[in-house]
């Protein structure tokens, strides 16, 4: 009797670092002939934030811990709603507007799931990935945006969801 | 190097705001043994000024509770308010 490979792990990437986001390849990485949707999330540096003009944001990580988490919330998402495989990315470093500083691929066998999985990984990522973003100003200024309480943190007055100053991603 | 009678030893991790009222990156803390991340965390409260409201704990790369006792030799991350995405 042969022995059987491991089963290929349906969280192909998860990955924080300062290489570029590959929209392509993250594509690529989750697609199977068995899939009848693949749904692909880019969130991108805006130039503005609260009618200031932001010239580039800074991303800063605890990496070991960010790409761990980053895994474990893939995994979660693959779990909740029976998507097939991710692919999921983050930058580190300075980046200036318009580029991406996260991307996220799924595959399902159905868009819904697909869908729903992606929802489900951009918006634990914003609630719990050990990574922060400081925005640099046209006038010079900078700020480290004030962010979502990790899990464990005390509670503090509540933010609303999408509120100003969180951006898009 | 090993932390006197009484205590233990942990790296504690800054980043980000927090790391800049900080001072520093890390640093090596002595806590009396028997202490929590809560303990940790309070007296840290009472050395770095205007520690960010909202800070969560991580114990070796996975977010921790504040009643974790520590053990010595752990890596503890001050996690302040996160903004990926």
């Amino acid at each position: 009797m042969t022995s059987r490979p491991a089963p290929p792990d349906p969280v192909v990437r998860a990955d924080v670092s300062p290489d570029p986001i590959d929209p392509a390849r993250l594509v690529e990485r989750v697609g199977g002939e068995g899939d009848g949707a693949v749904v692909l999330f880019l969130g991108t540096v805006r130039d503005h934030n609260h009618g200031r003009t932001v010239t580039s944001l800074a991303y800063e990580a605890y990496v070991p811990m960010a790409r761990r988490e980053l895994a474990a919330i893939a995994r979660e998402a693959l779990a909740l709603h029976g998507a097939s495989r991710i692919a999921a990315a983050h930058r580190t470093g300075t980046l200036e507007p318009g580029t991406a500083s996260v991307g996220i691929a799924v595959a399902a066998e159905h868009r819904d799931a697909a869908y729903r999985a992606s929802r489900h990984v951009i918006e634990e990522v914003k609630r719990r990935l050990p990574v922060w973003k400081e925005e640099r100003y046209a006038d010079g200024g900078r700020a480290w945006l004030e962010g979502h309480p990790a899990p464990g943190a005390p509670a503090r007055d509540a933010t609303p969801a999408g509120a100003p100053g969180e951006g898009d991603a | 190097m090993a932390a006197p009678a009484g205590t233990v030893s942990v790296r504690v991790r800054f980043f980000a705001l927090l790391r800049e009222r900080a001072g520093c990156d890390e640093r090596r803390v002595q806590v009396p043994t028997g202490s929590t991340v809560g303990d940790l965390l309070e007296r840290l409260a009472g050395e770095i000024p205007d520690m960010p409201a909202g800070v969560a704990a991580a114990v070796d790369r996975a977010y921790a509770s504040r009643d974790r006792a520590l053990r010595g030799g752990e890596e503890v991350a001050l996690i302040p308010p996160v903004s990926g995405g």
